[in-house]
């Protein structure tokens, strides 16, 4: 077990481009981060340079009290779990297990209870005599991931390891995935580029874009609280609403300007935090869950209204989505399946305002 | 749809569909008929030997009746060439060479197609064209000077002078060879046995070699028949009978001077080219996918 600390860390190929701008990172004992973003955005690079298997170009990876710069993977004492699973095709599922144990002189007693502990905890203790092409692709992940149990390594490092599983089995690995964690307590980094997989998964959500950390955070506050219009935008699916709106002062308090017809008053908790931004054009933003049909009984304040006629109805069981248009801006909002919704039928919004986010267009920060 | 559009587009799919199993029969045909006179091309020198090495030489020189027939089969020429001292002594040194060579080469490639194929390093890809280049140049203009090398370190007239320049037409090749087996292996591979803890020569050895066996098998067969059937070289470098390999023994004793020993001369090659058809037969399917990995994304 160890932390992990990431200082000043850029990733820089030939050709001067930068996968990894000088991000720091502080990853504690036990923790469980996961890396998020899109393609391109050098997440597995990071990953990839705290494992040993790219060089770094700048700044200094910590683990367990010790600069690993220069100190290749073999010592680092990390194990990996591969996108690809990695496993051994000559070996059985239990010399796959053991290989890194034998490399490194393991008794064979010891080597043997190891993989009989990690089998048992990943429920794969009948498939030890197999050879990895007789497994299905969840019981290969699993064999993967007891492959880097049994080594006991200081920390775990996971390279978006259900992207090759169907959404099913992705579902169920993730929730194995977390109760492994949950048994074996090591400090974990996972990337993802699938952010239920971050949110579900995560004590710490990295969420990064272009080479730079966008904002680090529990995957609650991440989703109520965030600092930029591209995590505001990545984190949640659907994704927030964004719509060009100015922020105006009436008589009754601050107001968002949509168009003429949708004027939504901002609520006196936030006028201090808006007031200097009275005037200007932002963007406003709202996620599809606080758009939704409006409750009748409804007494909480800050309920906005109003009315638009969806153009595409998705009923997806649990939930209706509903798109409409404003001003040329997709809108997505979330209803309960039970109401009655159609294409060009105008339905009743409600719109809660103390979920509201107000993003500055110049800078992408979140007001 | 009116009655008579159904009826066309009944009368179009089933003319389309007479025509497709038409042209099917075609092409089988066209393939049978090609394959047969493939067939007799390639196995009519094989045959003929055969039919020669199974009569007597009265029977070779009676210029009567069929010459693909055998009247009276014998295996005196057989006999006789097991019984010859010089002829066991052939065979003995074509597996020495064979044997040798085989491990040399698949060393020397195995080493140089894992390096050039996984450790990334500057100038590697330019090397591992140089190496297939090699390949490209024929021994026929390679044995002049390496006559001159051989000859300086000693080693004419010897098998080892053999043993020593027989490399230099198979390495290229199976290093060629063993670079697309070793390129279609995904490196995440390597980098999980990175991280296991394994250094690169235990990386080779534990999880490459075997990773890449049909590959090896693929390229040992290569190296194999190479050094084998190779026939330039020993005639240049070799004069005296005890240093010869089969390929230019079975030719340069049994012929004396406008005397051809017809019947042994064909059993001799029939029983030198036992050993790569043994070998071809049992892992002809290893040599195929070898040559073709990396052909198609795995």
């Amino acid at each position: 077990m160890a932390q992990v600390h990431l200082r000043k860390v850029v990733k820089e190929y030939e050709g001067g481009v930068q996968a990894v701008k000088g991000i720091d990172l502080d990853i504690a004992d036990h923790e469980f981060v996961v890396l998020v973003g899109p393609s391109g955005c050098g997440k597995s690079t990071t990953l990839r340079m705290i494992a040993g298997l790219e060089e770094i170009s700048g700044g200094e990876i910590d683990i367990g009290g010790t600069v690993v710069n220069d100190v290749p993977p073999r010592d680092r004492d990390i194990a990996m779990v591969f996108q690809n699973y990695a496993l051994y095709p000559h070996m059985t599922v239990y010399d796959n297990m053991a290989f890194g144990l034998t490399l490194r002189k393991f008794d064979k007693g010891e080597i043997k209870r190891r993989v009989e502990n990690a089998a048992k905890i990943l429920d794969i203790g009948m498939l030890l005599d197999r050879k990895p092409k007789a497994l299905s692709g969840g019981q290969r992940q699993r064999v993967a991931m007891g492959r880097a149990i049994v080594r006991d390594p200081k920390v775990f490092l996971f390279d978006e390891p259900l992207s090759n599983l169907d959404a099913k089995l992705r579902v169920q690995m993730r929730t194995e995935i977390k109760k492994v964690h949950q048994t074996v307590r090591t400090t974990t980094v996972y990337v993802t580029h699938d952010q239920v997989e971050a949110m579900t998964l995560a004590d710490r959500v990295v969420v990064m874009n272009h080479g730079k950390i966008e904002q680090v955070g529990p995957p609650q506050e991440l989703y109520h609280h965030p600092k930029t219009r591209f995590v505001a935008g990545f984190i949640g699916s659907p994704s927030m609403n964004f719509i060009p709106a100015r922020l105006e002062e009436t008589s009754g308090g601050l107001v968002v300007r949509m168009t003429d017809r949708a004027v939504l008053p901002v609520p006196a908790s936030r006028t201090a935090r808006y007031a200097p931004h009275v005037g200007r054009d932002l963007l406003f933003g709202i996620r599809p869950e606080h758009l939704t049909e409006p409750h009748p009984n409804e007494h909480r304040p800050n309920i906005a209204h109003f009315e638009a006629a969806p153009e595409v109805v998705e009923p997806m069981g649990m939930e209706t989505l509903l798109h409409f248009w404003v001003e040329g801006h997709e809108i997505c909002a979330r209803f309960d399946p039970a109401v009655e919704v159609a294409p060009g039928r105008p339905a009743a919004m409600a719109v809660d305002m103390d979920q509201m986010h107000m993003i500055d267009p110049k800078t992408d920060l979140v007001l | 749809m009116s009655a008579s559009t159904a009826n066309t587009i009944a009368s179009y799919t089933g003319k389309k569909l007479g025509s497709l199993r038409s042209e099917r029969r075609w092409a089988l045909w066209t393939a049978y008929a090609s394959l047969i006179v493939a067939t007799i091309i390639f196995l009519a020198p094989p045959f003929y030997m055969l039919v020669t090495s199974l009569k007597s030489s009265s029977e070779i020189s009676n210029l009567s009746g069929n010459p693909w027939l055998v009247r009276a089969p014998t295996l005196e020429n057989y006999k006789e060439l097991i019984a010859n001292p010089l002829f066991r002594g052939f065979f003995v040194n074509s597996v020495i060479i064979t044997l040798c060579v085989v491990a040399i080469s698949m060393v020397i490639s195995v080493l140089a197609a894992f390096s050039l194929a996984r450790m990334k390093f500057w100038g590697s890809q330019a090397l591992a064209t140089g190496v297939f280049l090699t390949y490209l140049v024929p021994d026929t203009l390679l044995f002049i000077p390496l006559y001159q090398i051989v000859g300086s370190l000693g080693l004419l007239n010897s098998i080892w002078g053999l043993i020593l320049i027989y490399p230099t037409l198979t390495v290229p090749f199976c290093t060629w060879i063993m670079i697309g087996y070793f390129a279609s292996i995904p490196k995440e591979l390597d980098e999980a046995a990175l991280i296991d803890g394994a250094g690169w020569m235990q990386m080779l050895t534990k999880i490459f070699i075997p990773v890449a066996l049909p590959g090896i098998i693929a390229a040992t067969i290569f190296a194999f028949t190479v050094s084998w059937a190779a026939f330039v070289y020993p005639t240049a470098f070799v004069t005296t009978p005890e240093h010869m390999p089969l390929t230019i023994g079975v030719v340069s004793q049994l012929i004396r001077g406008d005397t051809f020993a017809w019947g042994q001369i064909m059993a001799g090659a029939l029983m030198a080219a036992l050993p790569p058809v043994v070998v071809y037969a049992f892992l002809m399917d290893y040599y195929i996918a070898g040559l073709t990995a990396g052909a198609t994304k795995g």
